[in-house]
């Protein structure tokens, strides 16, 4: 019950005219990010972040999560009208979204988005109130073996549960892990990978590549596949509203499993986007008329945003918890963390109570209002992706760079991010995940130090890893995970052998 | 060329993907290479403290070279695949980096605010063929929105120009 006390108490740190505005700037413009094509949740959360850096952290940090709220929900916006999903985890609402939109049912199944997705995050954040202070108070008895050993899951689970071929997630990875720690050596002080380079001294910020990896190549993405829009006018009326929300609880088995499928992957660094087509799929194999997918069935439109947006709130509990990020956006609001001068981590929920329930109560109430926000301003939404792409891409161009520019005060990041955005473009296209880069790029230092940290204290001896039944199993487990592929390979070989 | 030509998807092909995938991976292999031999000068083994400054990323280097030798033996070994880019596609992405990368020059000389008044109104105009009195208000309404929002409201300052400092900013 003490969860309970402290979110009342984050409902208080919460209810300031201050925040509240700053909670419905933050939701209209993550819808805003959500509905265009070539800005997604973790670009807008990464450009709107130098809105925040004269901001008190709980101020900031509700407007920035009510951003990736927002983007959330905009996001089936305009996979229903358009056919267009904004955000890759909105790819599968289309496959029945659209449909439903064609047959004029387009009202219906924004609804229907729309309240799966505020079930979906509601279960989530049930989860993180009741569930991260449990971890986060556990991880306080973490030391840099146990450390280590998290983030060497967290990497490793990307190689092994990933959907990418897994040489390109090592180099992702990699390359990420390096490129943090270009710059001054947090050990020993030593300069490090700067060829001189005085600019290279400062290491390379993350939001920098981020705003590039993301913002710049998903802008020339969109300018190569010249995105015509052709979409389905809607408008919300309480009745239909009150007729899907009635049909609801027929689905409620889809909807838990979607729930649970999502929390399980935000969790664990899957994603929102494996969850939502995760949640698709078993939708469908659970349903007795499987034809029926596809063709505008509302329960598809029910799992994969559910699922999306459990997985993305829940990607914020390991980030509050641990200070490892389950998501591209968890680890944006994770380097945001350190720009306003905390420290992200277990001692979070002890040092920082009005931050971690400020937020937290946010995510309650940032999807009820979100929720309503989005049911009444569908149209104005949908008619921003009227706008032209050639007024739209160049102010996404100077928000980007705005964005590079004020996280240092460097017209060195500005180029930094072009390059970035080059890179980016590149990697999309051959196939190289930008997820596991974006993660390790985050974390990098601080994994050196914990491996570091460990070897110290154990006098150079690697058995530290296994020097507890803790961070044995741990380790143990990410090497599993590591050589999954490997694993798996074998059993099957194995099994499929007569014998 | 007739302009239902102009948008078939099928203009020649810039490059193969694999092509593409191939020249990456020698570029990283070669960026492992030179991260390599830097933390190997930085010191990459063991002392009394524990690992040297660069032994962590000594390691990562050789990850990310094998990783890449990996990628090319594979791609080579595989056949020629679909196009990385079509040239029409080429061209319609270097019509917006091409702008951008001006913009960044600009933006030293100019401020940004000025910079992106001049990129705004100019990609309308050539790249989106829109009306020019409409393009002039949008940039100027965006670029003004932009100052306000960040230079007045939220104390974040941006690199300025000649034409902020006639204004005393």
């Amino acid at each position: 019950m003490e969860a309970l006390q402290l979110l009342i108490y984050g409902f208080g740190v919460l209810l300031t005219w201050k925040t509240l505005a700053l909670m419905m700037l933050g939701l209209v413009l993550g819808i805003f990010v959500g509905v265009l094509p070539g800005l997604g949740g973790p670009n807008g959360v990464a450009i709107l972040l130098p809105l925040t850096f004269t901001m008190d952290p709980t101020s900031a940090i509700v407007m920035l999560s009510c951003i990736y709220w927002g983007a959330l929900f905009g996001g089936a916006i305009t996979s229903i009208l358009f056919n267009i999903p904004g955000e890759a985890w909105s790819v599968a609402t289309t496959f029945d979204g659209y449909p439903m939109a064609q047959q004029g049912r387009a009202a219906e199944a924004l609804t229907a988005a729309f309240t799966s997705s505020f079930i979906g995050s509601l279960v989530a954040v049930l989860l993180i109130t009741f569930l991260a202070p449990g971890i986060a108070s556990f991880a306080l008895r973490f030391g840099p073996p146990e450390f280590f050993s998290v983030y060497l899951l967290t990497f490793c689970s990307f190689v092994g549960l990933g959907r990418e071929e897994k040489h390109k997630t090592l180099i992702s990875m990699s390359l990420g892990l390096l490129l943090a720690g270009v710059g001054m050596d947090t050990v020993s002080g030593q300069l490090r990978m700067t060829f001189g380079w005085s600019e290279l001294f400062r290491g390379i910020n993350f939001l920098v590549a981020v705003i590039g990896l993301f913002g710049i190549s998903e802008i020339m993405l969109t300018m190569e596949e010249r995105l015509a829009l052709r979409g389905h006018a809607a408008s919300i009326s309480l009745r239909v509203v009150l007729k899907v929300w009635k049909e609801m609880p027929r689905y409620w088995m889809t909807l838990l499993r979607s729930s649970a499928i999502g929390c399980w992957l935000g969790i664990t660094p899957g994603g929102a986007i494996a969850a939502s087509f995760m949640g698709y799929n078993l939708a469908k194999r659970f349903a007795k008329d499987k034809e029926s997918f596809g063709k505008g069935r509302i329960e598809g439109v029910f799992a994969p945003e559910t699922a999306a947006h459990a997985s993305g709130t829940a990607a914020l509990l390991p980030m509050l918890a641990l200070g490892i990020p389950g998501s591209g956006t968890a680890a944006i609001l994770l380097g945001g963390l350190m720009v306003w001068g905390l420290n992200p981590g277990p001692l979070l929920f002890v040092e920082h109570k009005n931050f971690v329930w400020g937020l937290i109560a946010s995510m309650y109430l940032g999807n009820v209002v979100g929720l309503v926000l989005v049911l009444s301003t569908v149209p104005i939404f949908a008619s921003v992706l009227r706008v032209p792409f050639a007024a739209i891409a160049p102010m996404i161009v100077v928000s980007c760079a705005i964005g590079a520019f004020a996280i240092q005060n460097a017209m060195f990041d500005v180029w930094l991010m072009l390059v970035f955005g080059v890179v980016g473009y590149v990697f999309k296209k051959i196939g190289i995940p930008l997820a596991p880069f974006t993660l390790a790029l985050v974390l990098g230092n601080r994994a050196e130090d914990a491996f570091r940290l460990s070897m110290i204290g154990a006098g150079g001896d690697m058995r530290v890893f296994w020097s507890n039944g803790l961070v044995g199993s741990i380790t143990t487990l990410a090497l599993i995970l590591l050589f999954w592929p490997v694993i798996s390979a074998v059993w099957q070989r194995l099994r499929g052998m007569p014998t | 060329m007739a302009p239902e030509h102009e948008a078939q998807p099928d203009s020649p092909a810039v490059a193969s993907t694999r092509a593409v995938d191939i020249a990456v991976s020698v570029l990283l292999l070669a960026l492992a290479g030179l991260l390599a031999f830097d933390n190997w000068r930085t010191g990459m083994s063991w002392d009394a403290t524990g690992p040297q400054a660069g032994y962590f990323p000594f390691y990562l280097s050789m990850i990310l070279a094998g990783a890449s030798v990996y990628g090319i033996v594979k791609e080579l070994a595989a056949r020629a695949n679909e196009p990385f880019v079509r040239r029409e596609q080429l061209q319609r992405v270097l019509q917006v980096l091409v702008p951008t990368i001006a913009f960044c020059v600009l933006m030293q000389w100019l401020g940004l605010y000025v910079a992106s008044f001049v990129l705004i109104a100019g990609f309308m105009i050539w790249v989106g063929r829109i009306a020019v009195w409409k393009s002039v208000v949008t940039a100027l309404v965006f670029s003004l929105a932009m100052f306000v929002t960040f230079d007045i409201a939220f104390d974040v300052i941006m690199p300025k120009g000649p034409l902020e400092a006639l204004f005393g900013f």
